[in-house]
């Protein structure tokens, strides 16, 4: 029974599997958000099959995984969706999915309230249609809250609204609560990835030094507000906030996507941080066996951040956003509470930010009034 | 007045894992997980989990002790029991 230092130096060498994995079941999606960590749009004709991925749902039952979280793309947009998460939670495999809404209509709605051991995140990003529209495309707030009051009315009990903090949805945090209140949900607030579509609006709308601030006092004070372990950059800033407070790539975490590849984290879908793909061996032996995998869970350099006193709090940072800001792993975290990344950004001017890949963006816009 | 969470807990009484909770064997001790509160607690040793897997077999939390856990030890295991109770991953039978 060690210290809590002592516990999360055990998660940093890696354990006998994830405590948290995130399968994006497809790049199939009918919107198309601006700040899209896996850059969905279109199926990717190569997605593993119906059987495939029952299998996969077998091997994660036997490493004991507790739960899986479910996104994609929108993982109602394949035709087995419900095939497979029924699959999941006849083993005792809990599913937390993520879910633009569209889809929850009222039919949906009472089938998912039938199902237990299922958690649902319904994304929105913003208070407001206009301000959630900007990054979700028009009319998709209404779906979401239509979604919601589906979940509602088929007494669905408590689901998730999930928001991904940018310089505009980090001013309404009230409001978000008073949302959450309204429909009895839980709030859960991520942090806006340079991943992905991610890059390309990252720098006009990642949070500012001062509204990270505002956002690190604000969760201190409400411990029932989810993160996922998004801020902890933040902790830097005193006392940690409340999670694993660690990079949990490869050690803690790591993600599946649809045609079977496994990548450290669910923000860096790129060819550098592939440990595998689940078509060859199995995702055990990927987990077990990956090269990169086996790195994440050596101790890494301090680097630059050898001479802060906060280390300890935040450990750098994140590393997909580093990575994607064309940071070394080395460098502070370009939201390091400190303003150091912001130095180290401006330092390296000319470095050329790595292109995500795959991309499955949508060639033409999308509509989604259509069905 | 409120009473700490090893005063609540009765070690005299029998005491099992809870049918909810997954219990996954790791390198410092298991993780468990309770699916109905969705909450995940970690056993620090690999002492502990074995006498939360024992429990079971005997007629009350203070006979597992006795059995399985060195006596200058017994208080810090009564309680992590009591901890382990309190966020339901052991429950009376």
């Amino acid at each position: 029974m060690g210290a809590k230092t002592s516990l999360r130096d055990r998660f940093e060498r890696g354990l006998a599997a994830p405590i948290c994995l995130t399968w994006e079941l497809t790049y199939a999606c009918n919107l198309a958000c601006t700040h899209c960590l896996s850059s969905s749009g279109r199926r990717d004709p190569m997605e593993l099959t119906t059987s495939e991925a029952k299998a996969l749902i077998d091997e994660i039952a036997a490493m004991q995984i507790f739960y899986i979280n479910i996104g994609g793309g929108e993982p109602m947009m394949r035709d087995d969706f419900f095939e497979l998460i029924e699959h999941a939670v006849d083993q005792h495999v809990g599913v937390k999915f993520s879910t633009n809404g569209t889809r929850i209509d009222v039919a949906a709605a009472k089938r998912l309230a039938g199902i237990d051991y299922l958690d649902i995140q319904i994304s929105i990003d913003g208070v407001d249609a206009s301000t959630s529209d900007r990054i979700r495309g028009a009319g998709s707030y209404a779906r979401a809250l239509r979604a919601m009051d589906n979940l509602k009315a088929a007494n669905f009990g408590q689901f998730k609204i999930s928001v991904v903090m940018t310089r505009e949805s980090v001013e309404q945090l009230d409001g978000f609560e008073a949302l959450a209140r309204h429909y009895g949900a839980e709030l859960r607030l991520t942090r806006l990835r340079p991943s992905g579509r991610g890059a390309d609006v990252w720098e006009e709308l990642h949070p500012t030094l001062e509204q990270n601030r505002r956002l690190y006092r604000w969760l201190l004070e409400r411990p029932n507000v989810l993160t996922g372990d998004s801020f902890f950059h933040l902790s830097a800033l005193g006392e940690s906030l409340d999670g694993l407070n660690l990079c949990g790539a490869g050690r803690v975490v790591c993600l599946i996507d649809p045609v079977g590849e496994v990548y450290a984290c669910p923000f860096v879908i790129h060819d550098e941080f592939k440990a595998g793909n689940i078509r060859d061996a199995g995702f055990a032996s990927v987990w077990t066996n990956s090269e990169l995998f086996r790195s994440l869970r050596e101790p890494g350099s301090v680097g630059a951040c050898n001479s802060c006193g906060s280390y300890d709090a935040c450990r750098g940072g994140c590393m997909a956003a580093k990575f994607f800001t064309g940071l070394e792993m080395t460098d502070p975290d370009p939201e390091c509470v400190f303003g150091h990344g912001e130095e180290a950004l401006r330092a390296k001017r000319v470095t050329l930010r790595p292109t995500p890949s795959p991309d499955h963006s949508r060639r033409i816009p999308v509509s989604i009034s259509s069905r | 007045m409120t009473l700490s969470t090893t005063e609540l807990f009765d070690a005299s009484a029998p005491w099992s894992l809870n049918a909810q909770v997954s219990l996954r064997d790791e390198a410092f001790g298991a993780l468990a997980y309770h699916h109905g509160t969705r909450r995940l607690v970690f056993l620090k040793s690999r002492e502990l989990v074995e006498l939360v897997r024992q429990l079971d077999q005997f007629e009350s939390a203070h006979a597992a002790i006795d059995e399985l856990v060195p006596a200058d030890q017994h208080d810090r295991y009564v309680g992590a029991l009591a901890s382990l109770a309190h966020s339901e991953i052991l429950r009376g039978r």
